[in-house]
């Protein structure tokens, strides 16, 4: 199902058995087949990527290979919409640094993905342009919110693609759909020319069909830029430098929070056989505590909310965006634009968050969330001590069933718990598929200190080889 | 934390949002939900904790203060919903002096 990594390509490009304009051609087929089903992709410019595709430089480290963009992060003359009404004619003046790392490494940035609005959901349904669905099965869900690059990815459609992550709105549907996505640390990749919602959580990172091409991918994404005032000036290291090497002695703890009844049974026993993988490769387990890991979604929701309330002021209807038909006082404008360019899920977060900043209730809700995001990240620092990673579940269950009416949102946010902590923490994490016998995919989930994606992609890879 | 119920119509109207009678119930009875959920905060002794706005502690934001050139004006304007005259049009704010 699965269309060939990043790795296959490069040596299939090398060796001449194709061309980059040959692969755009392949890859635009298998879309145009396989897209109307799924609804991955909301557009895909074949003639710009033909274009990069003919003098592209397969001497670069993504020399020729195409990779799918979320439709939050803005590349020069293509649509960036967030999947939202708000935004459905615009058109990005500029390349958003991501973008730029991408071209300057020779790949060619090829289809918008399907998101949830402003990546605001945790299900793909919450899109202008439509629900996704899971390739694995189209009766379920694939995530959310980077729904679109997880399905692409995993049917085969996209090689791999650029997501964001907020709350794990890249882990999650990689679990979902059963493929790999990495959130990096805070400040690793930079921001400028995504879309904000949360500007202290959101963090772009990529999903791929194996560990090796989420490393090759972070290589050519991280590094310093003057345009994000939150990007590090910590040097990028080689990400696949560690690839391959052993686990032995390596210390990975437990939380027994995690250890929930409110798994599904699929998920503890995945969860069970990493560990027991992981043990077989040396590693040593060592159950530990987050003991505030029940706070992290009221956390998340309050401080997200907040942030999004502020960063989604800018949609007005005057300068870009959806503008109300038709003349009406400057203040109607306002609010009749973003009434109408705004979905339910985006109204209902604006609301929450302009709530919980609002006078008299600010400090209740607001200040206490930020000083209970200082004790989950202490909880984590604590953790760190005693263990070099953290091992858990993606998700507490599978994907859901699409249109499932019976979760309200305050269910559908407590799915985020295990997501959420790396988020407020500001650290790396990445989830690997854990293969099935049948039925949905299952992710699992390995957490790591602050800049240490090198090790974390070291265990990530040991543990997909043993799982394999 | 407060117990009053969420006011959405007063909220709306702060975050300059336009509700249906609709959308006004079904945000009520989603956020007092939500609101019900994050009481639990309450449980953790936060006496002391110094608020937490951004995870990484080793940001710099400062960089040389030096002049570079952005969008041009047309790149600017291109995605305005309406424009003349090289600005970009909106409604009236100002009401002439003598009507």
């Amino acid at each position: 199902m699965k269309f060939g990594t990043i790795s296959h390509w490069k040596q299939q490009l090398s060796s001449g058995a194709i061309s980059p304009v040959e692969l755009v051609q392949e890859l635009a087929s298998k879309i145009e087949a396989l897209n109307p089903s799924l609804n991955a992709y909301i557009s895909w410019d074949k003639e710009a990527a033909l274009v990069a595709a003919a003098s592209a430089d397969i001497s670069k480290p993504l020399g020729g290979i195409p990779i799918a963009i979320k439709d939050n992060i803005c590349v020069k003359g293509q649509p960036a919409r967030c999947s939202s009404r708000m935004l459905e004619d615009f058109v990005a003046p500029y390349n958003a640094s991501s973008i730029n790392n991408l071209h300057k490494n020779g790949a060619i940035t090829f289809g918008n993905t399907n998101m949830d609005e402003f990546a605001m959901g945790s299900h793909g349904e919450n899109s202008a342009f439509g629900a996704t669905l899971n390739p694995n099965n189209p009766l379920h869900v694939p995530g959310g919110s980077s729904s679109g690059s997880a399905a692409a990815v995993a049917a085969g459609i996209a090689i791999a693609a650029l997501g964001s992550d907020t709350g794990g709105s890249i882990r999650q549907p990689a679990s979902h759909c059963g493929i790999v996505g990495i959130k990096p640390t805070y400040g690793r990749i930079s921001r400028y020319g995504l879309v904000a919602f949360a500007s202290s959580l959101d963090q772009i990172g990529p999903l791929s069909q194996n560990v090796q091409d989420a490393a090759l991918m972070l290589n050519c994404l991280c590094g310093y830029d003057p345009k994000d005032s939150t990007s590090s000036k910590r040097e990028t290291p080689d990400f696949s430098a560690e690839i391959g090497q052993s686990i032995a002695g390596i210390k990975i703890g437990v939380p027994k929070e995690y250890l929930s009844s409110g798994n599904d049974p699929a998920v503890s026993a995945a969860l069970a056989g990493s560990i027991k993988a992981l043990e077989e490769l040396g590693a040593q387990i060592v159950e530990i505590s987050l003991p505030r890991a029940e706070a992290v979604v009221s956390t998340y929701y309050i401080i997200a909310c907040a942030e999004a309330s502020s960063n989604l002021s800018r949609f007005d209807g005057i300068r870009y965006g959806h503008r109300t038909a038709g003349n009406t006082s400057l203040d109607n404008l306002y609010s009749r634009s973003r009434s109408e360019g705004f979905g339910a899920e985006v109204k209902r977060r604006i609301i929450l968050g302009t709530y919980v900043l609002s006078s008299g209730f600010y400090d209740a809700y607001y200040t206490r969330a930020q000083k209970v995001r200082a004790l989950v990240a202490q909880d984590f620092n604590n953790a760190f001590a005693q263990v070099d990673y953290i091992i858990g579940p993606s998700s507490p269950t599978a994907a859901p069933r699409l249109k499932d009416e019976s979760l309200s949102p305050l269910q559908t946010y407590l799915a985020d718990i295990y997501t959420i902590p790396a988020n407020l923490a500001g650290l790396p994490a990445i989830s690997i598929p854990y293969p099935q016998q049948s039925g949905l995919p299952i992710g699992i989930q390995l957490q790591a200190p602050h800049f240490a994606e090198t090790g974390l992609l070291r265990v990530a890879s040991a543990l997909e080889l043993a799982l394999s | 934390m407060p117990d009053n119920q969420i006011d959405v119509t007063y909220i709306a109207k702060l975050a300059k949002l336009e509700l249906s009678d609709e959308e006004i119930a079904r945000f009520s009875q989603d956020l007092n939900q939500i609101l019900a959920h994050v009481e639990q905060l309450n449980e953790w002794d936060v006496e002391g904790i110094a608020p937490m706005s951004h995870p990484l502690p080793d940001m710099d934001a400062l960089r040389a203060d030096n002049c570079s050139s952005g969008l041009s004006n047309d790149e600017a304007m291109a995605n305005a919903p309406a424009c003349a005259e090289g600005q970009i049009r909106v409604p009236k704010v100002v009401e002439s002096a003598h009507s």
